[in-house]
């Protein structure tokens, strides 16, 4: 069954070129169908991949095929199916699936429907392609291409300004840190002759990396810090998060499908694929578990009081990636991938729901939404589905995944990064129901907008439900129902059978991280639902942190002034340098020339007899040289 | 041709050349008229004749070929003097001057 993994990616790429031919005026419904049902198949396929992995876990999963030999190096490309990858077919061809589906119900009527499934497709294919991917260069091959297509689609609707703006951002932040991951690659090249990784891997394991000045440590961790600044860039962690949020500006599918549950989930793939490179310095895992506490933690935090409920949930898709990143850094690798998986799920959903309410209601600001409930019973109750996951109440998929890593970070010994998460885990139950509660309950702020709201048709509503199944329910895969099967699954990556920090169970700790998230909903409830008091007094009471959540800790403002400011100055005293000291230099020597050349310009009288006189005066100092040279004296 | 009775001797024959020529070259120098010019030029011209004859004098094997050479530059400077002139007439048909001074179309 493995063999035919290839066929997992390829089928998306088929239904690509099948629209590319169709081309710009072909019918809606071909077209989706066509996706629905090739991702479909590809999803099929996957379960079986998943299943064949799993049965026959030491069983040959790579297949290589010779790519291009220079000099003494020999290039490969194929795919492997690693637990992992395996793991992230599954999930990326089911919520495709789901969002394809769903696409066809909201953007009906655009103009470039097909556009936007051929876009979807080639998305898709790259992003199949990146996990199969049997080495780092193949792998940055198709990192690229997932970049390009989040760039496609984010500025779909490019004739408006901000949607063009956000796509150019989206494609220039994470192209920086790209060139970072594309070093890490080539200094590991460098150091190990492959891009495999396997051969990495053993070469890190036998301490054989090393280049030049650079001791083996050093490149391990020089490396890791590279590759993590590329999972930096996709996975939108502090420092390179801004552009997240702004993505948002593309259709609510692709915030659903790439912006939340695949492309932005790469990062963390990224950095368990190189797992036992991380490990293997402390200096790096300690960089990721720091990098994602913190992002967790921030992210939440401005999610507190934005207004737009698209962007609320990328906070909240910014944070709940800072979880996967902490578990990483903290050596709970399983439980990473777990929140990976359970994320995917809940933060689909939400986004779809999300986007349900925003194709009713026609606007994305939480106060010109409410009391939906009544309209949109689906979308209400599979976003509260999605939300009581992401709040991480039991049993649903949140609770699960996040207190694994809460707990793994705790008894791994991080006391300081759990009360991190631990705060980011109230904020996250406060946010998210303060969106629940200001879309579905209360009274209709804007009446109109109200009126004609009503749920989408059944493609809409059946990815809501599906996922929210899986919201539901997907927390199980991974706890005591099924022996911590996906763990298990997991862990037969490696050679040890295990990697990491493995959880001990802790009741008082699941009890403790459920009460807080259910505080949270509570202090929602009471200030959104049920209004015990306002919102706006405790805004106007706590007015400077409300300003500085609201205005997402000034990042935007900082850049601006920070890298194009310094930028500007550069680019000014370069511009100094070039005006007036390279083209002054020239300048000056043509001044010379033209100062010379009116000096020498009055010889040139035109009369006939000052040339001879010179003419004669010169042979007469010519004979006196002459004479004098031959008399000895000169 | 035997050696004269009273030869001059070749200083005064060299400096005579060498006085006439700078007689020719202060008038090409310095006269106004094209005209005089072109006589001084013909001066400078003869002062190199007197030259070339009084060297054909001297030597280990002295000969004619100097005062040959002589003839062929008088021959030279008739024709280069009827050059001269038709360009004299032809300038002052058109600008109606033969002053020196005023053929300055070449200035700055």
């Amino acid at each position: 069954m493995v063999q035919y993994a290839w066929l997992v990616p390829f089928l998306p790429l088929v239904a690509y070129v099948f629209l590319l031919v169709l081309g710009r005026k072909a019918a809606e419904g071909l077209v989706a169908g066509v996706s629905v049902i090739l991702t479909a198949v590809s999803f099929v396929l996957s379960l079986f991949i998943f299943q064949a992995v799993g049965n026959n876990p030491h069983g040959n999963n790579t297949y290589v095929f010779h790519w291009l030999t220079v000099g003494n190096r020999v290039f490969d490309v194929g795919f492997q199916v690693t637990h992992l990858n395996a793991l992230m077919l599954v999930v990326v061809t089911l919520v495709s699936t789901l969002v394809f589906l769903f696409s066809k119900g909201y953007m009906h009527k655009d103009d470039r429907f097909p556009v936007f499934y051929q876009y979807l497709n080639l998305f898709v294919f790259s992003m199949l392609a990146l996990v199969i991917s049997l080495n780092l260069l193949q792998l940055y091959i198709f990192w690229e291409m997932v970049g390009l297509c989040s760039y496609l689609l984010v500025g779909f609707w490019y004739f408006k300004p901000e949607a063009a703006l956000a796509a150019k951002k989206s494609f220039i932040v994470t192209r920086i840190g790209d060139t970072g991951m594309f070093a890490g690659i080539v200094l590991l090249f460098l150091a190990t002759g492959s891009f495999d990784y396997s051969t990495i891997f053993s070469a890190v394991a036998h301490g054989t990396l090393h280049i030049g000045w650079l001791s083996n440590n050093g490149v391990i961790t020089l490396t890791a810090l590279l590759i993590f600044a590329g999972a930096v860039g996709k996975s939108a962690q502090f420092p390179l998060h801004v552009w997240l949020p702004d993505a948002m500006e593309g259709p609510t599918p692709v915030s659903a499908l790439i912006h939340a549950a695949t492309m932005v989930a790469a990062g963390v793939y990224l950095v368990a694929r190189t797992f036992p490179l991380f490990q293997a310095s402390t200096g790096a895992t300690t960089t990721v578990a720091w990098i994602g506490a913190i992002t967790a933690l921030m992210a939440s935090l401005i999610a507190l009081t934005q207004r737009d409920i698209k962007r609320v949930i990328a906070y909240s898709t910014m944070s709940q990636l800072g979880y996967m990143m902490m578990a990483l850094g903290v050596g709970a690798y399983a439980y990473g991938i777990f929140h990976l998986m359970t994320h995917a799920f809940f933060k689909a959903l939400l986004f779809l729901a999300a986007g349900s309410v925003i194709h009713a209601v026609d606007t994305q600001d939480l106060f010109e939404m409410g009391g939906l409930r009544k309209k949109m019973p689906v979308t209400t109750y599979t976003f509260l589905a999605g939300a009581l996951a992401l709040a991480g109440i039991v049993p649903f998929a949140g609770f699960w995944s996040k207190d694994d890593i809460l707990s793994a970070t705790l008894q791994s010994g991080h006391p300081v990064l759990y009360w991190f998460g631990l705060i980011a885990a109230f904020c996250t139950a406060f946010y998210i129901f303060r969106v629940f509660f200001l879309t579905f309950t209360g009274k209709p702020r804007v009446e109109e907008k109200y009126e004609h709201a009503h749920e989408g048709s059944w493609v809409m509503k059946l990815p809501l439900v599906v996922l929210a199944v899986f919201a539901t329910i997907a927390g199980f895969f991974n706890s005591p129902v099924n022996h911590y099967g996906l763990e298990r699954y997991l862990f037969a990556d490696f050679a040890s059978g295990t990697a990491g920090v493995v959880v001990k169970e802790n009741v008082g700790l699941m009890a403790f991280s459920v009460a807080v998230g259910l505080l949270g909903i509570l202090l929602a409830a009471l200030m959104y639902w049920r209004p015990a008091f306002g919102g706006e007094k405790l805004s106007k009471a706590l007015s400077i942190p409300y300003i500085i959540s609201f205005r997402k800790f000034f990042f935007d403002e900082i850049y601006t002034f920070v890298i194009v400011g310094g930028g500007k100055v550069i680019a000014a005293i370069v511009d100094f340098v070039d005006r007036y000291i390279i083209d002054g230099i020239v300048s000056l020597l043509s001044w010379i020339g033209s100062v010379f050349g009116t000096m020498l310009k009055y010889t040139q009288d035109g009369q006939v007899q000052t040339y001879s006189a010179i003419a004669a005066f010169g042979v007469l100092i010519f004979i006196a040289i002459a004479v004098f040279t031959v008399g000895g004296v000169l | 041709m035997g050696a004269a009775p009273f030869p001059v001797p070749t200083g005064s024959l060299l400096a005579l050349g060498a006085l006439l020529f700078c007689i020719g070259l202060f008038g090409a120098l310095t006269k106004r008229n094209l005209i005089i010019v072109l006589v001084s030029i013909e001066l400078m011209l003869n002062a190199a004749n007197i030259n070339l004859v009084t060297f054909s004098r001297l030597g280990v094997a002295p000969s004619l070929s100097g005062q040959v050479f002589s003839l062929f530059t008088m021959t030279v400077a008739a024709a280069e003097i009827a050059v001269g002139l038709a360009l004299l007439l032809a300038l002052f048909r058109l600008r109606k001057t033969s002053e020196v001074k005023d053929l300055n179309i070449h200035k700055w």
